[in-house]
């Protein structure tokens, strides 16, 4: 019995020598936008090094950051800036701020009906209707019918880079329908012909995407892979990849490194981001 | 040994187990495990409820700050300052405090400012910037936003200015568990006064079990088939414009519901005593006059019961409404949108900044839901009892 006792003692504790020794294990966590991606990037880059095991969990960027914070994961994803709130926790945590790496571009683009007639809308006017100020399609040039507006969860990153940046900060109109993910909102414009919704470019098969002037005088923008990539697309972000300084090394920094090489982005346009411009990249 | 003086010494031992005989080690074993077993389960309500509380409090103790902006102290005028006005201002412990050097102290205060410096021009000078919107009065009563022609009860907490009103979220969840039990509820018992009652033995073998089948219906299940067939087919019948509302969200909750209030609807009529039925039949009633005039009454009690512990479910039913309905619309119409609590914690967790207001506030809902659940569950295990000593004669 003893000796039983013994060997699985002994047991355990190589187990536990195995598994910290086992120094090419990267843990990432944080925003779903970006989960299907760094399960892409992981995929390929263990690939590529049969050494180093990643690991991938989605959950939401808040969650990513307290689990940054905590020191639960390595890398912690994230489709918005780090909070102030969220760096000084950092702060308080580990003693210093996290790195913050640029790791694609998402272009958001306002689907409607395919039915609807409207074409283009300025960065105002789609303030104005999400904002619930313009509530007919006629007040933009459109058929006489009730605005029918879908938003996203105010736990999405979308939701609230779509608030901070196109509707400068103001609430979304009350009666603005939540759905859970951008397909539901593509969905929902799919079968609702007065409807309107908001989501990255790559979501909007089956709806019409409008073209988005940045100001009356502008020229109307496609959200077209080229025009999100040189900008002139005005609704657009960056996604974001945070590590805690102390661990940006070895391994944690050859993948970073890697992900932000002309070789990671390339699998960024299949999952429908888009990739780093040239200057922003590693090499 | 005299058999009445051997019960005599037949005490209750210890954990209330009576000891007639000596105990084998295995079953002594056994019945130690047991005991850690269900004082664990106990232990566990009891943590759960203190890190609910504990998460919870600083909204009670009106220790949470939302206001947008806020005096700061430069970085390089750092050492002007006391230790302890840094500690405040930096919202430290002093422990945390004393472990920081000069560095890391610094770079906070850095943090500070930026996020001043983040604060786009139009919010720096709006009124709402100076107030702690986690404030008693902001939480329940209306208020005049900026961009807002009235005082309304706003649920916004994402943005610069964090809009913590809970009431549309409070009505949004009686408006919804209301709807389920009006549907449920006449549903159910009349099932169950069916199956208990009137139906025949072999549609009750079939009947009974096929109700409280759905029970092991997956909610997420329910959910999508309200999403997707329910709330087309409803919004046919009645033409409303919202597609998805709290009437979807009630009826579809009324499925998740009906089961728990037939079977203990059903077990409560089934105990009426055989003699109530016989007696009433003999005196010339029909099985109809039997059923609504003798058992049901003698078990509402039961049927109260029921009710009450299908609210507690209702109440706390999250992935149903989460896919139905989740706008959070203060009305009372039925037929606009409607977001419940549950909902509202389980959609915004994930993203809430661990330890902030909007963090502590969807705890303090949780704690509601907590006391909502656990009062309504009391209340109904107090009935079935009384109801029990009462048809036992005991009263």
């Amino acid at each position: 019995m003893k000796q039983i006792i013994k060997s699985l003692g002994l047991a355990v504790v190589a187990a536990g020598i195995s598994a910290s020794a086992f120094a090419g294990n990267i843990t990432v966590k944080g925003s779903d936008t970006l989960v299907i991606l760094a399960q892409k990037w992981a995929e390929v880059y263990m690939g590529q090094h049969s050494d180093v095991k990643i690991q991938v969990t989605g959950g939401g960027s808040g969650i990513g950051f307290a689990a940054l914070q905590s020191q639960t994961t390595d890398l912690c994803d994230a489709s918005r800036k780090a909070k102030p709130a969220e760096i000084a926790n950092c702060i308080k945590a580990f003693g210093k701020r996290p790195t913050e790496y640029k790791v694609a571009l998402d272009g958001l683009s306002v689907y409607v009906n395919p039915e609807n007639t409207l074409k283009e809308l300025t960065e105002d006017q789609v303030g104005a209707i999400f904002t619930g100020k313009i509530t007919n399609w006629k007040d933009v040039g459109g058929p006489d019918a009730p605005i029918t507006v879908y938003s996203r969860e105010n736990s999405s990153g979308t939701y609230e880079f779509f608030k901070e940046h196109v509707l400068k900060g103001q609430d979304f109109a009350a009666s603005a329908q939540t759905m859970p993910g951008t397909a539901a909102i593509v969905q929902a414009v799919i079968k609702d012909k007065n409807g309107i919704g908001y989501g990255g470019a790559a979501y909007g098969g089956g709806s019409k995407l409008l073209a988005i002037k940045k100001d009356n005088a502008a020229p109307a923008v496609e959200p077209t892979e080229d025009n999100v990539e040189n900008g002139s697309y005005p609704i657009w972000r960056y996604l974001y990849v945070y590590v805690n300084p102390a661990l940006d090394k070895d391994e944690v920094a050859a993948y970073l490194n890697w992900i932000r090489s002309d070789d990671g982005q390339k699998y960024v346009k299949d999952i429908g981001y888009y990739p780093l411009p040239k200057n922003l990249r590693s090499n | 040994m005299q058999p009445s003086q051997k019960e005599a010494r037949r005490t209750p031992g210890w954990m209330g187990i009576h000891r007639g005989h000596k105990a084998r080690p295995l079953e002594w074993l056994a019945e130690k495990f047991i005991f850690l077993v269900s004082l664990s389960t106990i232990l566990m309500v009891f943590l759960i409820f203190v890190f609910v509380a504990r998460e919870a409090l600083p909204v009670f103790f009106g220790q949470t700050d939302t206001a947008l902006v806020s005096a700061v102290i430069p970085p390089n005028e750092m050492d002007k300052h006391s230790p302890a006005e840094l500690q405040k201002y930096l919202e430290l412990t002093p422990e945390q405090f004393k472990a920081m050097d000069h560095d890391t102290l610094k770079s906070l205060m850095d943090v500070k400012v930026e996020a001043q410096d983040d604060i786009p021009e139009e919010f720096r000078t709006s009124r709402d910037a100076r107030i702690n919107t986690t404030e008693w009065r902001y939480l329940l009563l209306p208020h005049q936003w900026d961009d807002y022609k009235k005082p309304e009860y706003i649920w916004q907490p994402v943005g610069q200015i964090k809009k913590f009103n809970i009431i549309p979220l409070l009505v949004g969840t009686l408006k919804i568990t209301l709807i389920g039990l009006l549907f449920a509820v006449p549903l159910a018992v009349g099932a169950a006064i069916y199956v208990s009652q009137l139906a025949r033995p072999q549609v009750r073998e079939i009947a009974k079990p096929t109700i409280e089948l759905l029970s092991g219906i997956p909610s997420v299940v329910v959910g999508f088939f309200a999403l997707l067939v329910l709330a087309t087919v409803l919004q046919k019948i009645f033409g409303y414009e919202t597609r998805l509302n709290a009437f979807v969200a009630g009826i579809a909750l009324g499925f998740a519901v009906i089961p728990i209030i037939f079977s203990i609807a059903e077990d409560a009529l089934t105990s009426v005593p055989r003699a109530y039925t016989q007696a009433a039949l003999a005196l010339g009633a029909s099985r109809w006059q039997t059923a609504w005039q003798i058992v049901l009454p003698a078990a509402l009690p039961g049927v109260f019961a029921a009710t009450v512990l299908g609210f507690g479910r209702a109440i706390g039913e999250t992935m149903i409404v989460l896919m139905v309905c989740s706008a959070s619309v203060m009305s009372w119409s039925i037929f606009d949108s409607a977001r419940s609590i549950t909902t509202t914690i389980a959609a915004e967790m994930a993203e809430a900044v661990n330890g902030g207001p909007h963090y502590r506030i969807l705890f303090m809902l949780g704690a509601l839901l907590f006391a909502a659940t656990f009062i309504s569950n009391m209340i109904g295990d107090f009935v079935i009892h009384r109801f029990k000593n009462k048809l036992e004669g005991k009263r």
